[in-house]
C-alpha cells in the first residue's frame, strides 16, 4: 500500500513535468469516459421512461379491444367495432383460470360541474377490480363496490387534477358533482401518478362504476346498446400472461361464435410485453450509442500508450539509474504502470464529470429523459483504470526490462 | 593514509580474512552481429575489504566492461566473480539489483541526479528499493547529506547547486544503504582541479572512516594517486597491477590550497 502511494506520488511529480503533454494525453480519457457516461445515461433514461410507463399500466396488464369493422367493404380500424360486451368482462374473469382481475371500461369525455366551477375531464366506467389492474389507490373516503356497480350507485372517484380544478381547497368527500346534470357523489380521490411518458395527465379522470357511468350518464348515441363496452382490461396471474391470452382469445371465440375460418373481431395485447419489446429496443440503442463511444475511450487508451512510450525513452538515462541503485524488474514496472493509470484515471474522473454535465445538458437542451447511475459511474471509473493498466503495461515493461548498462549510458 | 592492514570497520565481516572481490579468470565477450569483441581475456583479481583501488586505462582497454561486473550491472561470459563470498555469475536480474541495493554504491562522472528532485529525495532513492522503514528514510539520508558536508543543503534541486555538491549528493546517496563498495566512474571527470580534491577527500575519508572499499575509474594518473593501488588494463588485460606506498592526502592538500580555499568552504 505504502508502496503503491509512493509510485503515486512519483507518478504525479512526473505527470505535472510536463503539464501540457499529459492534459492532451487525458484529454482522449476525458472525451472517451465522458461520452461513454453520457450515452448509457441516454440509453438508460429511456429504458428507465419504460420502466416506469409499465409501472404506470400496473403490471401483467393485458388489454381486449374490440377489433374492426367491415360495413360494405369498408374497415374501420381496431376499437371500432362494437363486439365486447360486460359479460365478455364477467367471463374472462370468471372462465379464464389464468386471469387474475378483468374489468370492463367505458370512457368518455364530460363537462362536470361543482356550484361555479367546472371542468371537461375523462370519465372511466369500470368494475372495482380495475383499481387493482392499474393499481390505481384511494387516497381518502372509500372505493366504489361491487354493490355500487350491481346497483347503478351514482358514485365517483376523483383524480388530484380534477379536485384541484373543482374544489379549491374544499374537501370534495360525500360533495355531489353534475356531470351531465346528473349528480354524482364524491366517495373518494385518488393518489396522484403524475404524468405518463407521452406527458398525459393521469390524475385528470373520474373512475366510477361502468353501470352508472353507461346508463346514466353516457347513455344513447352509439353506446345505445347497454351491454356493449369499449375495452376490457385484464390482469393475468404472474408469469402467465401467455396462458391468459391464449384463455382469452379461445374464450372470446367460443363466446361470439366465430368459426374456424373467422378472423378474431377482437384484439388481445399484453401491455408489458409491448413495454419488454420497446425496452429491448431501447436498450440495444444504448449498448449501441455506449459502443460507439468507448471507441474513443480506446483511442485515448493508445495516447496513454504513445505518450508512456515516449516517456519511457525520454527517461532511460533516469531508468538506468533507478536499476544501478537496485530497482528490480517490478519496481520499474509498477513505477510506469502506476504513471499510465493515474493519467487514465484522472482522465478518467473528469471524464465521469464531464459526462455528467453533458448528460444533464441532453435532458435540459433536448427535453430527453437521461440517468447517470452509480454504477456506470464506477463502471467508468474501473474501465478507465483498466485501459491505464492494458495500454501502459507494454511501454512499462518495456522500460523494465531495460539493459542497466546501456540506460546509463543513453544520452 | 588509509592502507588495509590499519583499517578500523565496525561492519560486520563474514570471514575477515576473505576478500571483498574476488574474480578469478573473467571473460567478457560481446556479440555484435557477426564480430566478437573480447572485452575481458581472463582477468584475476583480488580486492581486499576497505582498499582503495584506482582502476586505468585508455577507453576500449576493458575496465568499463570490468567495472560494469564488479557493479553487478553485467555478468561475465566465463569465469568467476564472487562478491562478498557471493557468486554473483550464478544470480539472477532481480538478485543482481539487490546486491547493488545492499552491497554496491556507484558514483558517475555526470551525477546521474534525478532533475526537479531535492537533494534529499535523491539521496533517500535507494531506500525506496530496499526493505527499509519509511519513517527512518529521512534521517538517514540527512545522515548521509552531512556526511557529505551538504546537509543545509537538503532541499535544493540539483540545478540549484553546483558540479561539486551534485557529485557530494551522489556519494551521499551511494552511501545511504552502508554499501560495503563504492564503485566510482569517473567521478572527477566533470569537475574542475580543486573540487576534484575535494571529491577525493570525500573518498579517502570514507574509506579510512568507515572502512568502505573504493574503486576509482579514472583516466587522470593524479587522481588515481589518491588511491592505495592503481590497476592498469589494455586490450583486456591487467598490465600493471601496483601498490602506492605513500599515496596523495587530499585533505591535507586542500589545507594548503591558495588563496580561494578560505572563501569557498563557507560556502559550500
Amino acid at each position: 500500500m505504502n508502496k503503491i502511494l509512493q509510485s503515486m506520488r512519483i507518478a504525479f511529480r512526473a505527470l505535472r513535468v510536463n503539464k501540457l503533454r499529459s492534459a492532451l494525453t487525458m484529454l482522449g480519457i476525458i472525451i472517451g469516459v465522458g461520452a461513454v457516461i453520457a450515452m448509457v445515461s441516454v440509453g438508460s433514461g429511456a429504458t428507465d421512461r419504460i420502466h416506469q410507463q409499465i409501472a404506470s399500466i400496473g403490471s401483467n396488464v393485458i388489454i381486449i379491444q374490440p377489433g374492426s369493422q367491415n360495413t360494405g367493404g369498408v374497415r374501420t380500424g381496431n376499437g371500432n367495432a362494437q363486439t365486447l360486451t360486460e359479460d365478455d368482462a364477467r367471463a374472462v374473469q370468471e372462465e379464464c383460470p389464468s386471469v387474475m382481475y378483468a374489468s370492463p371500461i367505458q370512457q368518455n369525455q364530460q363537462q362536470i360541474v361543482y356550484q361555479n366551477n367546472n371542468w371537461a375531464t375523462r370519465i372511466y366506467g369500470v368494475s372495482p377490480e380495475y383499481l387493482t389492474i392499474r393499481d390505481i389507490r384511494i387516497e381518502e373516503g372509500q372505493p366504489f363496490t361491487t354493490d355500487d356497480v350491481r346497483s347503478t350507485n351514482k358514485v365517483a372517484l376523483l383524480g388530484k387534477t380534477v379536485v384541484d380544478s373543482l374544489f379549491a381547497g374544499e374537501d370534495p368527500i360525500g360533495k355531489t358533482i353534475r356531470i351531465r346534470k346528473v349528480p354524482v357523489t364524491v366517495v373518494g380521490t385518488l393518489v396522484p401518478k403524475g404524468q405518463n411518458s407521452s406527458g398525459q395527465d393521469q390524475d385528470d379522470l373520474i373512475i366510477m362504476p361502468i353501470t352508472t357511468a353507461k346508463k346514466k350518464i353516457m347513455g344513447g348515441g352509439r353506446q345505445n346498446n347497454w351491454q356493449q363496452i369499449g375495452q376490457i382490461m385484464v390482469q393475468a396471474r404472474d408469469g402467465q400472461n401467455q396462458n391468459a391470452m391464449d384463455q382469452i382469445e379461445a374464450l372470446l371465440r367460443q363466446r361470439h361464435r366465430l368459426q374456424a375460418t373467422e378472423d378474431n373481431d377482437f384484439q388481445v395485447r399484453s401491455l408489458e410485453e409491448m413495454a419488454a419489446a420497446q425496452e429491448q429496443a431501447t436498450q440495444i440503442m444504448g449498448l449501441l450509442l455506449a459502443s460507439i463511444a468507448s471507441v474513443s475511450l480506446i483511442v485515448g487508451g493508445i495516447g496513454i500508450m504513445n505518450i508512456m512510450l515516449v516517456s519511457v525513452t525520454e527517461r532511460t538515462k533516469e531508468i538506468g539509474l533507478r536499476q544501478a541503485v537496485g530497482a528490480k524488474t517490478k519496481d520499474i514496472l509498477s513505477q510506469f504502470l502506476v504513471e499510465a493509470v493515474t493519467l487514465a484515471l484522472l482522465g478518467g474522473c473528469m471524464g465521469i464529470m464531464m459526462g455528467v454535465v453533458a448528460s444533464l445538458g441532453i435532458s435540459y437542451f433536448a427535453g430527453w429523459n437521461t440517468l447517470v447511475s452509480l454504477p456506470s459511474i464506477a463502471a467508468a471509473f474501473l474501465f478507465s483504470a483498466l485501459v491505464g493498466v492494458f495500454f501502459g503495461y507494454y511501454p512499462a515493461r518495456k522500460a523494465a526490462l531495460l539493459d542497466p548498462i546501456e540506460a546509463l549510458r543513453y544520452e | 593514509m588509509a592502507s588495509p592492514s590499519k583499517l578500523r570497520s565496525d561492519r560486520e565481516v563474514p570471514s575477515p580474512e576473505s576478500a571483498l572481490i574476488r574474480i578469478e579468470h573473467l571473460h567478457k565477450t560481446y556479440h555484435m552481429g557477426d564480430n566478437h569483441v573480447h572485452a575481458l581475456r581472463g582477468v584475476s583479481l583480488e580486492i581486499a575489504r576497505g582498499s582503495f583501488v584506482a582502476i586505468m586505462g585508455a577507453s576500449g582497454s576493458g575496465k568499463s566492461t570490468l567495472m560494469n561486473i564488479i557493479g553487478c550491472l553485467d555478468k561475465p561470459s566465463s569465469g568467476k566473480y564472487y562478491l562478498d563470498g557471493v557468486d554473483v555469475g550464478a544470480l539472477d536480474r532481480d538478485q543482481l539489483a539487490d546486491i547493488r541495493n545492499k552491497k554496491v554504491g556507484f558514483v558517475f562522472r555526470q551525477f546521474n541526479l534525478l532533475a526537479r528532485t531535492s537533494a534529499l529525495e535523491n539521496v533517500e532513492l535507494p531506500l525506496l528499493y530496499s526493505d527499509s522503514e519509511k519513517s527512518t528514510f529521512k534521517d538517514r539520508a540527512m545522515a548521509a547529506l552531512t556526511a557529505v558536508g551538504l546537509a543545509e543543503r537538503y532541499d535544493h534541486h540539483p540545478s540549484q547547486l553546483s558540479g561539486g555538491q551534485q557529485q557530494r549528493v551522489a556519494i551521499a546517496r551511494s552511501l545511504i544503504n552502508d554499501p560495503q563498495l563504492i564503485l566510482a566512474d569517473e567521478p572527477t571527470g566533470a569537475l574542475d582541479s580543486k573540487t576534484s580534491v575535494e571529491i577525493m577527500g570525500i573518498f579517502q575519508r570514507l574509506n579510512r572512516e568507515k572502512g568502505i572499499s573504493i574503486v576509482v575509474v579514472t583516466h587522470e594518473p593524479d587522481i588515481a594517486h589518491y588511491s592505495d593501488r592503481i590497476i592498469q588494463f589494455k586490450d583486456g588485460h591487467i598490465i600493471v597491477d601496483e601498490a602506492i606506498t605513500s599515496p596523495r592526502n587530499a585533505e591535507r592538500e586542500l589545507a594548503e590550497w591558495p588563496e580561494e580555499v578560505e572563501e569557498k568552504e563557507p560556502v559550500a
